[in-house]
């Protein structure tokens, strides 16, 4: 059971006429690096705030490694997932420093483990003299590479991305891009990442899936062809 | 089918049931009052109908109708002086012109009966400028009067209205208004045409702030003589102790508040299509010369009447008791304290009622989510006059006292003797300000930093401790002193529900005139004001403060004061 299974999940906003998602399925080997990739309003981003546990499913289940999530009669809190999530916004603590924002989640340890944790992420992302720096005194690229590091710190069991280099310039994107594919694969991270650019998707990706209508429309190994040449996107 | 299988909880049960009861508590003394009316018969009512209310009626609708088209008018006209327009003073006068915020109606109309008394200060020196002896041969018009109730609300109530036409006019794009000149329209026209209709909402939610202030007001109606529909419900509880008879009256205000508030709404349903957002604010025109003048002496008129005049007149008055050596008397002294320590205790519990209500139904994440029905409901206790909310918190506060009596063998009402049914009138009146604080402050925190903590492991309990409350800290520090100040210069509900021998400052402010001793009051008075003055810091520092949350605070949530 080393997988992420979505199976028929349905999502409906309240007072909405049609659900966001209508039956979406994909199972994603753990260890992998999956994008979904789709129109906007195709529901990528509802996908992954349902898996985070932040939208209630209308039916369906979401099981991570043998473990029902999400499924009736069962809702697993959001922070009791062990699902980390990456924002299109970069969403750092503001009255925090870039170390504490990364320890946010290693609350529990002890402090000399959680602060040599934090010294690693720090290290791993490339940003280890900036501890002290306050979120405002980062850039913009500095600034979500914090917050990946925050998102990895309590090793997630699946980490979500949803479109986490969209506010970024594309020089720093492209650099950004590459060097998360690195750090995710060094860890054996698995990641599911919401993106719009197919080129962000193959360089990232083990796996890609396109949406549509609130449904998985295609499923493929990175590298092999895809099966509709024009991705409206 | 549609069955949610699970919803992620912004709270837990109990918590959400501690501010499904809070909102309850709101609606409470009005389920009483609507009882307590129902109940009464209407043996009263038949004399209540012929006799005293179509005057009240009238007197309250004139009072409303003069104020709101006066503080309209003096609200508009300087917002747009300073904010269109600049001349030598402007600066300042931007934000003096919020000073008469700190002198609460009472007060304003306190210190203008005496200083416009027919031997008075004001009156003398005009008689002496013309050489006329004696107050009989030359008499202006009486302060007490419907006319000079107008008047004098309106010096201190005009700036909410200046507040949101300043916030609004400052933020109308220069774009708008120069088309409107270039399709042949003058200054006058374009202001006319353009300005003033997108402005609109902004004056409603003005002009609506003003005249609930209006139907509070108890003490300025009382001091000068006119009969409102508020003054009716205190004298008949308190001289006449018919509380089934005040209920009546106030049920009739309750109307009359439902009238304005839905009034307010229809002014500014159009709000969101109103504002234009991210384009080049208007530049301000620079007078010169009589021009200047002429605007610099409008914007300050307002400022000379509405505070400089009333506040300099309690302060010569207080330095002439000092100087005759009548420094703070004990009464004052005990009256300060009390308002302190009533303010202080309301204070703390009612931000923490209102980070209670207001968190409880903060969004979560997720689009059309919508806003908590609770919400809405703690937070209309401000539109509720303070005479209304007592007379509605009296029958279930005496049928509690006597229950707690009973029960325990004591004396008396041990509720109303501890202020605690006081406490209590105070914390539901004044709770909309720190739950459109708390609100606001959450409205402007970007919306995945919970989601990050709850991702992250932490509980939405240690979301709070750890992420919101350290963030919201400025939010709830600023609707503190606010609610700190309103209870200070509280006076309707202080008057019908202290406890015996219990003083605060406006009480003991309204006792002194009562009696005509203006002079003892002076001091009383002089500190309620000087507790304001923060406020108006407050505000002056905040250059927009009806813009940011638009549609997430409740209609009559204010950057306010009351009476």
């Amino acid at each position: 059971m080393s997988t992420l299974a979505l199976e028929d999940l349905q999502v409906r906003y309240p007072g909405a006429a049609a659900p966001v998602l209508r039956g979406l399925s994909l199972v994603q080997p753990l260890g992998t690096i999956a994008c979904l990739l789709g129109p906007s309003g195709c529901g990528k981003s509802t996908a992954l705030r349902a898996i985070a546990g932040f939208e209630p499913l209308e039916a369906g289940r979401i099981v991570l490694a043998g473990q029902v999530l999400s499924g009736p009669g069962r809702h697993v809190e959001p922070e009791r997932r062990g699902v980390g999530l990456l924002f299109q916004e970069i969403a750092l603590f503001p009255h925090l420093d870039a170390a504490a924002n990364v320890g946010f989640g290693l609350r529990r340890r002890p402090r000399a483990e959680r602060d040599q944790r934090v010294r690693e992420l720090l290290a791993m992302v490339g940003l280890e003299s900036l501890g002290a720096r306050m979120p405002h005194e980062l850039s913009g690229g500095q600034q979500q590479r914090i917050a990946l590091a925050r998102a990895l710190a309590p090793s997630p069991r699946l980490l979500l991305l949803d479109e986490p280099f969209s506010s970024l310039d594309a020089t720093t994107r492209d650099r950004l891009a590459g060097e998360v594919r690195d750090i995710l694969r060094a860890a054996g991270q698995t990641a599911l990442m919401v993106t719009h650019d197919p080129d962000e998707a193959e360089t990232i990706g083990d796996w890609i899936g396109v949406m549509d209508g609130g449904r998985l429309v295609e499923w493929r190994p990175a590298g092999s062809p895809a099966s509709e040449p024009t991705l409206n996107c | 089918m549609r069955t949610v299988l699970g919803r992620p909880r912004a709270v837990g049960p109990l918590w959400h049931a501690t501010a499904t009861a809070i909102a309850l508590a709101v609606l409470a003394p009005l389920a009483a009052l609507a009882w307590t009316a129902l109940g009464a018969g209407t043996a009263h009512w038949g004399h209540l109908v012929a006799h005293v209310l179509p005057l009240a009626a009238a007197q309250t609708a004139t009072l409303l109708a003069g104020v709101g088209l006066l503080t309209a008018l003096v609200g508009t006209g300087s917002a747009w002086l300073v904010t269109r327009t600049d001349f030598p003073g402007r600066a300042v006068l931007q934000w003096a012109l919020l000073l008469p915020l700190t002198v609460p109606t009472y007060i304003a109309a306190y210190s203008y009966v005496d200083l416009l008394h027919p031997i008075g200060p004001f009156q003398s020196a005009v008689r002496a400028l013309l050489g006329v002896e004696s107050p009989r041969q030359f008499r202006l018009p009486d302060a007490r009067s419907m006319t000079g109730a107008v008047l004098v609300l309106s010096a201190v109530l005009y700036p909410y209205v200046y507040l949101s036409m300043r916030a609004m006019f400052a933020t109308q794009p220069a774009r708008l208004m120069e088309v409107a000149r270039l399709l042949g329209e003058g200054p006058w026209g374009a202001f006319r045409r353009v300005a003033l209709p997108m402005a609109r909402p902004a004056l409603a939610v003005g002009v609506g702030l003003v005249l609930l202030e209006v139907l509070n007001d108890v003490g300025a109606s009382e001091f000068l003589g006119v009969t409102t529909l508020t003054t009716t419900v205190y004298t008949t509880w308190i001289t006449r102790s018919d509380l089934g008879a005040a209920a009546q009256i106030a049920c009739a205000m309750l109307a009359m508040v439902a009238l304005l508030v839905w009034l307010e709404r229809q002014g500014r349903r159009r709000r969101r299509a109103g504002t234009v957002h991210a384009m080049r604010p208007a530049p301000r025109r620079r007078l010169r010369g009589l021009r200047a003048g002429l605007a610099a002496a409008a914007a300050a008129l307002p400022v000379l009447i509405g505070f400089v005049l009333p506040a300099g007149h309690l302060a010569v008055l207080a330095w002439q008791r000092a100087a005759e050596g009548h420094g703070l008397s004990a009464q004052v002294l005990a009256g300060a304290r009390h308002s302190a320590g009533l303010a202080l205790g309301v204070t703390a519990i009612a931000v923490a009622a209102g980070l209670l209500v207001a968190w409880a139904s903060r969004p979560t994440g997720g689009a059309g989510r919508r806003r908590a029905w609770w919400l809405g409901s703690a937070a209309l206790g401000y539109g509720i006059p303070g005479t209304v909310l007592a007379i509605g918190l009296l029958p279930p506060a005496l049928a509690m006292d006597g229950w707690i009596a009973g029960a325990l063998g004591w004396p008396g009402l041990p509720l109303m003797g501890l202020g605690a049914v006081l406490v209590v009138a105070c914390v539901l009146r004044f709770l909309a300000l720190p739950i459109g604080g708390v609100e606001a402050g959450l409205a402007r925190l970007p919306a995945p930093l919970e989601q990050v903590a709850r991702s992250l492991g932490e509980s939405p309990w240690g979301t709070l401790r750890r992420v919101h409350l350290p963030l919201l800290r400025p939010a709830l520090s600023a609707s503190a002193l606010l609610v700190f100040i309103d209870v200070m210069k509280e006076l309707p509900a202080s008057l019908l529900l202290r406890p015996a021998n219990f003083e605060t400052l406006p009480t003991l402010l309204y006792a002194e005139a009562a009696r005509g001793s203006y002079e003892h009051g002076a001091l009383a008075a002089l500190l309620i004001v000087a507790v304001g003055l923060p406020a108006v810091l407050l505000l002056s520092r905040e250059p927009a403060p009806a813009s940011p949350a638009d549609d997430a605070s409740p209609a009559f949530m204010p950057m306010k004061e009351a009476t």
